[in-house]
């Protein structure tokens, strides 16, 4: 598990993994305990072009949807087959086997760090 | 991530500050339960998963707080007739001990609230009813009671409400020490009380219904008990259950159990726009009965094309939510016939179902339908309800 004092956060519950020009994103366990049981994923494909703000897939529990929302405009490198597969693993572990996308990317905007996160969901 | 459509809008792991609590909430809270407001009442919406819960109940067994649900007391030399007045079943003809489901109706046949009723000694009666709707039919009620002999008492604050449901309810209840049912073998009693019956006795020297009766389409016994005595049958049915696999269920799992189980929920497949009939619950109202509210227009009935509530199969794992619409094709012009009132994707089944109504040309089971889930048509078929039946 990524340690999550390192990431970088959305005030949409994202997380995002900075390495040279590819991030990686994930949803929060904040999010994920919001969430409850994640049932179904749904990414963007591997090509595709995302823009910061949009919404780009989507995080269904057995209660409610959760939308995923860009937190980087770039082109979608990889996508976790995994967690499609094993929804569950959004709840198992979240900063780690449920990442969502690897993005690559030529700007990063304003991201949260990880004090300013936590302060956001107190 | 946004959740956008949140069926426990306030969710969440910090209880409201505001609002009614349970006589167990301090239980709740030492168990480590996300809280959800319910109608006013800061209940448990899970304490560790939603799945495990749901599957626990299915095979082993769940022990739930209802103490937000409604409990009144009607009692007096014609309290069955007022209530055959007042409601849409024949209560008068309930044995001593026996339960029924029933509604409440206003004059144009809409349904106000759906009701258990209990017969719980000649001239007393014990009414559940749904946590929103309490003040309402309790009003309804007394204006419906008139000038007649009974009395109408709202239990609510100072009942809780234990359910215990699934397969291993009857041994956990009847190894759980502290039940007493007066003249009685307690355990033989307990094993020998049917369907939809209750028997009043004790735990620990508190008074306690013990019903058999539950949401969950399993097996299952529902304990009314003093709020305080709440706290120490909760851990002590607890104690028992747990090595056996009991687990504290929280209102999320109970949603998909009983939409499994093809259970109207009031707000979501009943309301007073909805007619019995259509909700299929025509079983429920006693036409033959002289008098009740709401009787003309039942007799009358429906519009021949008033929507109809059916159970939808989806395929994959994307589920119809409520208030998503209905197609008859994916056709962009094709006109809704109809819209969700509550869907998931069944932790028991793996596939997605939904309840909804539907303009009764497309209600027959084996129809295919399109729902509009967050703007792409999948496929669905109508199922006869339940989606769920337990085996035995």
């Amino acid at each position: 598990m990524t340690d999550p004092t390192t990431l970088r956060y959305t005030e949409a519950h994202e997380w995002v993994l900075v390495d040279g020009d590819t991030v990686t994103i994930g949803i929060t366990d904040y999010a994920a305990e919001k969430l409850g049981d994640v049932v179904y994923v749904d990414l963007p494909a591997t090509g595709t072009t995302i823009t910061e703000g949009h919404v780009v897939g989507e995080i269904e529990s057995t209660k409610s949807v959760g939308e995923l929302f860009a937190p980087v405009s770039g082109e979608v490198v990889e996508t976790n087959q995994a967690v499609v597969d094993s929804p569950e693993l959004v709840n198992s572990d979240p900063f780690g086997a449920g990442w969502l996308i690897r993005v690559r990317t030529s700007s990063i905007g304003e991201l949260l760090t990880y004090d300013e996160y936590r302060t956001h969901t107190e | 991530m946004e959740p956008n459509n949140p069926v426990e809008p306030n969710s969440s792991t910090e209880p409201p500050t505001n609002g009614r609590v349970s006589p167990l909430d301090e239980v709740h809270r030492a168990a480590g339960a996300s809280f959800t407001d319910f109608a006013g009442w800061r209940m448990p919406v899970r304490y560790s998963s939603d799945l495990v819960e749901h599957h626990a109940v299915r095979t082993a067994a769940g022990i739930f707080d209802l103490s937000h649900m409604g409990e009144l007391v009607v009692e007096g030399p014609e309290a069955a007739a007022t209530l055959d007045g007042a409601l849409a079943g024949l209560l008068s003809a309930l044995e001593i001990g026996q339960a029924k489901y029933s509604l409440i109706l206003d004059p144009r046949g809409g349904i106000i609230d759906d009701l258990v009723v209990y017969r719980t000694g000649p001239d007393r009666f014990l009414i559940i009813a749904n946590a929103s709707n309490v003040g309402t039919v309790e009003s309804e009620l007394r204006a419906r009671a008139g000038g007649s002999a009974v009395t109408i008492t709202n239990e609510s604050d100072r009942t809780a409400l234990i359910a215990v449901q699934g397969p291993l309810t009857l041994s956990i209840v009847c190894e759980t020490a502290g039940f007493s049912i007066a003249g009685a073998d307690t355990r033989a009693a307990l094993k020998a009380l049917k369907y939809y019956r209750c028997i009043a006795g004790t735990f620990r020297g508190e008074p306690i219904l013990i019903a058999r009766t539950g949401y969950t389409g399993e097996d299952g016994f529902e304990l009314y008990t003093a709020a305080e005595s709440a706290p120490a049958l909760w851990r002590a049915l607890i104690e028992v259950g747990a090595p056996r696999g009991l687990v504290p269920a929280g209102l999320a799992s109970r949603d998909t159990l009983r939409l499994e189980a093809g259970m109207p929920l009031y707000g979501h497949e009943l309301s007073r726009d909805i007619l019995p009939v259509q909700a299929g619950l025509g079983r429920v109202v006693a036409l033959n009965k002289e008098s009740f509210i709401g009787k003309d227009a039942i007799a009358k009935g429906p519009a021949t094309d008033a929507p109809v509530l059916v159970g939808l199969r989806g395929e994959g794992r994307r589920a119809a939510r409520a208030t998503y619409s209905v197609y008859a094709s994916t056709s962009p012009d094709a006109p809704p016939i109809g819209v969700i009132t509550s869907g998931a994707l069944s932790p028991t089944l793996g596939y997605p179902i939904a309840m909804a109504y539907l303009n009764p040309a497309y209600s027959a089971p084996g129809t295919e339908v399109h729902v509009d889930i967050r703007g792409t048509r999948l496929v669905a078929s109508v199922v006869p309800l339940p989606f769920y039946r337990r085996s035995s």
